[in-house]
């Protein structure tokens, strides 16, 4: 298999980037690769712009008493930090960023199918930020990312409605893009490409995909009643006129949690694709990651429940998901084994994107087994909203889906941009951003399980010592996600020019000029063999 | 994976219908066929989103009815179901005339395409028109949840909720008619000006979906919202 | 040398070793796979690292007993782990002991009320005596609560509109703290305070002494209430009232005019005073001659008539 269009990457040549220029050419641009960059742009400034909150937060919990900022300003603080960072980072990151580069490069397809929805929905998400940003200007709000009833729909006076909005409209950008990678799925793949051929990053998005899809409406439904409630006061969410404050709690976990899944669903489809490269190894059990993706989805949406093992549901709804959500913890432990399974006998090479898989790897299972401590009913009740949760999905989502994101990040960042970041700093930050993460959160899987409930601007004395711990990481946490920052953009003058392929990755999108051709393909590939066949006879034939 | 690049790929007459800029293929497709694939699948999935869009207030709905059956009942005596059977009969022959414009554009009877696509609308806007006949009787009638809201009898709070979801369903479901309105007018433009074939008519059987989706949605509206009182 | 282990809390209720084995048992489990995992990364990563650029290691495919393996014994894992969790939770929450001692608890943007059957209140601070089951029934004026004991390992959320109810006995007398776990607003961090565990000797003492000094019982205040708002005026003790009879109603069934019968337990007469058409007994005329109370009177004052009604049907009338 060698590709008849290697050029010397000296050579002028027409690809995705120099196809045209000027503001116009990108921001009515239709090709997906642009698209992907508008995307990368966007949620690189929502992510600093939820880091600078979680700066502040983490520098007023350094001491006891709240005397860095008042109560109202430090609740604005965490829920500006969290509905910006799901909302506005954690969910359209991978997808929307390396998933809307990827999808059709790595299925032989010229773009998605849709690819004027596809610009529409970075539209659409801006518009949605623009609303959350202005929320935030005029203000902020004080809900919590979770925007509780009655809180949110009667008492809270901060700018509920505005974040509303931004929340409401941003979800029809993640439906737009789940319905646009679901159809280029089904409908685009190149001759050849059966659906067990497909790399598993793109099982991993097609799962997302369903997900983004079926639960982002009914969030749309519960935030349009919180917002009916508090303009027209219906009494929907209201005991006093008749209403069930619950009811939001349903149709809000209905979403959201399945929406962890988005967020972490296609972080594990990056890990496929860097543990498989730098260790130059099939993956072990491709079904089985491919159909454990497929589970995970569908499980999803059956374990709202556990969010409201105290809030005095029934003793056996609790029970019920309880023991469905015991059952997330198979797929997901599947996957685990069958990555370090493929580390096995392999030819494993530490370049920073493969630092940040192994990282992945552990921090993903210690995120996993304390879900499982949350998923025990027993346990549950104490350390339900408490610091013991906060870890957990900061383990899952931070130590999870944001170093696969960097970690996609630096594996494709020469097919991206054709520029080779520089890798001994690249290691280097991978490094920080490990002790970072684990010196900032672990302490307050302890702290959790003290009793220290979240979302306190003031607490008491005996938890100083873990709060000033976590803080001193979270220091070092914020410089090491500033690093990359750094050299990639230094990377983008200076770096040298990337090769085609210069991990000997396999994969269709490494059989294109990096950066890619406007139209990815001048000629189409026909597929005639599995992914990730990193065996003795292919590479004989690549080396040929 | 192994790959080979194929020689007789298609992208060359995607070149020159990009330069074209009439072919009514997209470059990123390789047929008409795989154009037309994608589109209804696309809708497709839009419209199980849809589902669940509505699904959330149905099931919001279903909860307070099983509270409040009686206050249900009581409010949704307030509704005409005269104008509702109207309404129901009105959408299924505008789903008719959805069909046989579908139909018209597969045969490529150009003319037939734009007349039911004319009267279609004709349909929807006098669905509308009734439903803006019903919620004027409404505010008249101080129906309208808020701080106007008045209603006589124990069950004011239960009829309030169930204004509440009346006006919430039925207005998500006539701004749904507004859209379908909108991209029919649209249709009809592009019709007027060639565009479709026997070959390319898949924005036509597209809206034809989305048009008939709109009007199951009703038909499960209706009973739920006007007569649940009269069983 | 556990009671003073830095990395876990206090161990103050019956629940809580229950709670710490299984959370003990948890943690070994993980402790177990991290290192697992974490040793074969680093043993796979070091061994089989790459030697030179070209190398191409040997085929391996999956294994499908290795899958089935690690899908069988995870699952047996989590389901044993669910099955201890659920017999636990089904303690805490399920019905309080009979003997039990009914605290009643108000949240409030941003405090908490207690009051206690023998009528002393308290803000924030709850007195209570060791060895004895202590069942909290609970609700808010505004909005969310959750009422949080972490050296009990207790939490209930406390939501408007209804009644939330738990149960725990306390071990040891000491100070420990009460949170409100559920996110309620500008305060939320502030709405703490202190449950007090003390020996029952004293605990009689505070009774009779502290406490706020002597006050009426919360069913006596209920009475007083229940005159005042003239409701003994339709609910008389004869059948021949506006409404029904009240003595004896606690606890009973009730008929009701549209043919359901329901159990009059707390949430029942809460509904009832709030909304009197909600649910009519039979025989009484639809809609309802009675007012509602809803926004007339308070959480505080709902749970006084509540415990006078309660009062009346278990006997202990003081009429």
């Amino acid at each position: 298999m060698s590709a008849p269009m290697v050029e010397s990457p000296r050579a002028w040549r027409v690809n995705y980037l120099n196809v045209s220029y000027g503001i116009r050419s990108w921001l009515f641009t239709t090709d997906h690769k642009r698209i992907a960059l508008l995307y990368l742009v966007s949620v690189t400034l929502f992510f600093f712009l939820g880091g600078f909150f979680a700066v502040l937060i983490r520098l007023e919990l350094m001491t006891p008493p709240g005397d860095l900022v008042q109560s109202e300003t430090y609740n604005r603080l965490f829920t500006m930090h969290g509905v910006i960072m799901i909302f506005f980072f954690l969910i359209p990151a991978i997808p929307a960023v390396l998933g809307n580069f990827l999808v059709p490069l790595m299925i032989g397809a010229r773009d998605l199918a849709f690819p004027r929805l596809n610009l529409l929905s970075w539209y659409i998400y801006t518009l949605g930020g623009a609303f959350t940003l202005a929320a935030a200007i005029f203000g902020g709000v004080d809900t919590g990312w979770t925007f509780y009833t009655p809180y949110s729909s009667t008492y809270s006076n901060s700018n509920v409605m505005l974040t509303a909005v931004g929340i409401f409209i941003t979800g029809f950008s993640s439906i737009l893009t789940g319905l646009n990678f679901l159809v280029t799925i089904h409908k685009m793949r190149a001759p050849g490409m059966t659906w067990f051929r497909l790399p598993l990053f793109i099982w991993a998005h097609y799962a997302t995909s369903i997900i983004m899809i079926l639960g982002t409406p009914v969030v749309a439904i519960a935030i349009l009643l919180v917002g009916l409630e508090r303009l027209f006061h219906i009494g929907i969410f209201d005991p006093k006129l008749g209403g069930d404050p619950l009811l939001f709690q349903h149709l809000f976990w209905f979403y959201s949690h399945p929406a962890v899944y988005i967020m972490i669903l296609p972080a594990m489809g990056v890990i496929n694709e860097l543990i498989t490269c730098f260790s130059r190894r099939r993956i072990f059990g491709y079904s089985f990651i491919a159909f454990s993706s497929i589970a995970i989805a569908t499980l999803g949406f059956l374990v709202w429940g556990h969010h409201m093992f105290t809030s005095g549901q029934s003793v056996y709804a609790g029970m019920v998901f309880s023991a469905l959500t015991m059952l997330v913890a198979i797929p997901s432990a599947v996957k685990v084994f069958n990555w370090t399974a493929t580390l096995y006998k392999g030819s494993v090479s530490y370049q920073a994107p493969m630092l940040y898989a192994l990282g992945f790897i552990g921090l993903f299972t210690i995120g996993g087994l304390t879900g499982i401590f949350l998923a025990t009913l027993a346990v549950d009740v104490h350390v339900h909203d408490t610091y013991f949760v906060v870890a957990h999905f900061h383990y899952i989502m931070v130590g999870g889906t944001i170093m696969a994101y960097l970690g996609g990040l630096h594996y494709w960042w020469p097919k991206m941009t054709g520029k080779i970041y520089p890798e001994g700093w690249a290691r280097f930050a991978a490094l920080v951003i490990f002790v970072g993460f684990n010196l900032t959160f672990f302490p307050q899987f302890v702290l959790g399980y003290l009793g220290m409930p979240r979302r306190y601007h003031v607490y008491p004395d005996e938890f100083q010592v873990l709060n000033v711990m976590s803080s001193a990481g979270a220091s070092i946490l914020g410089v090491g996600y500033l690093i990359p920052m750094i050299y990639f953009i230094w990377s983008l003058r200076y770096g040298p020019m990337a090769p085609e392929n210069p991990w000997g990755a396999k994969g269709l999108e490494w059989l294109v000029p990096s950066p890619p051709p406007p139209h990815n393909f001048d000629v189409t590939p026909v597929v005639t063999g599995e992914p990730y066949d990193y065996s003795p006879e292919s590479e004989r034939e690549h080396a040929r | 994976m192994r790959a080979e690049m194929s020689s007789t790929s298609p992208s060359t007459a995607s070149a020159t219908s990009i330069a074209s800029g009439r072919s009514p293929l997209a470059h990123h497709f390789d047929d008409l066929e795989q154009q037309f694939e994608a589109s209804t699948l696309g809708m497709w999935v839009f419209l199980i989103t849809e589902v669940m869009f509505f699904g959330g207030l149905f099931a919001s709905y279903a909860l307070y009815r099983a509270l409040y059956p009686e206050g249900f009942a009581v409010a949704s005596r307030h509704l005409d179901y005269r104008l509702g059977a109207l309404n129901t009969a009105v959408l299924i022959c505008s789903s008719l005339t959805m069909a046989l414009a579908v139909r018209s554009a597969q045969l490529g009877r150009s003319r037939a395409l734009r007349l039911f696509l004319a009267l279609t609308m004709a349909l929807g806007l006098v669905f509308l028109g009734v439903k803006v006949i019903e919620y004027s009787h409404k505010i008249h009638e101080h129906l309208v949840p808020g701080p106007s809201f008045r209603f006589e009898g124990p069950q004011a709070r239960a009829a309030q909720l169930f204004f509440s979801f009346y006006f919430a369903m039925t207005g998500l479901h006539a701004l749904h008619m507004v859209v379908g309105i909108g991209v029919l007018a649209v249709l009809w433009i592009l019709a007027w000006r060639g565009r479709f074939s026997p070959q390319y008519y898949t924005p036509v059987e597209v809206a034809g979906l989305y048009w008939h989706f709109v009007d199951v949605v009703w038909i499960y509206l209706f009973p739920l919202l006007y007569l649940i009182s009269r069983t | 040398m556990w009671e003073n282990f830095p990395l876990l809390p206090k161990r103050a209720s019956t629940f809580a070793p229950g709670v710490d084995a299984l959370y003990g048992f948890l943690v070994g489990m993980s402790l177990f796979f991290i290192a697992l995992i974490f040793i074969l990364i680093t043993v796979f990563a070091i061994k089989y690292r790459r030697r030179s650029a070209e190398e191409v290691p040997p085929p391996v495919r999956g294994s499908l007993l290795l899958e089935i393996i690690w899908i069988v014994v995870p699952l047996g894992l989590v389901l044993a782990i669910f099955g201890w969790g659920a017999a636990l939770y089904f303690k805490m929450y399920g019905r309080a002991p009979a003997e039990a001692l009914e605290v009643y608890v108000v949240g409030k943007q941003w405090m908490w009320h207690i009051q206690h059957p023998t009528g002393q209140r308290e803000i924030n601070e709850l007195h209570i005596p060791a060895g004895r089951p202590i069942k909290l029934t609970m609700t808010t004026e505004d909005v969310i609560h959750s009422f949080y004991i972490p050296d009990f390992r207790v939490k209930k959320d406390v939501v408007p509109g209804r009644y939330t109810s738990v149960w725990f006995e306390a071990t040891r007398p000491g100070r420990y703290r009460l949170f409100c776990a559920e996110y309620c607003g500008t305060k939320h961090s502030e709405m703490t305070g202190w449950v007090i565990v003390m020996e029952p000797v004293e605990y009689q003492n505070w009774l009779s002494s502290g406490g706020g000094g002597r006050v009426e019982s919360l069913a006596q205040a209920g009475e007083r209430l229940f005159q005042q708002l003239a409701c003994d005026a339709c609910h008389r003790e004869d059948e021949g009232g506006l409404g029904p009879p009240l003595r004896g109603l606690f606890g009973r069934p009730v008929m009701l005019a549209d043919g359901r019968t329901v159990v009059a337990d707390e949430a029942y007469l809460r509904e009832s005073i709030l909304n009197p058409d909600a649910k009519i007994v039979a025989g009484f005329p639809s809609p309802s001659s009675m007012p509602t109370y809803q926004g007339q009177i308070t959480e505080e004052q709902l749970l006084q008539l509540v415990a006078y009604l309660k009062s009346l049907g278990e006997g202990g009338g003081q009429r």
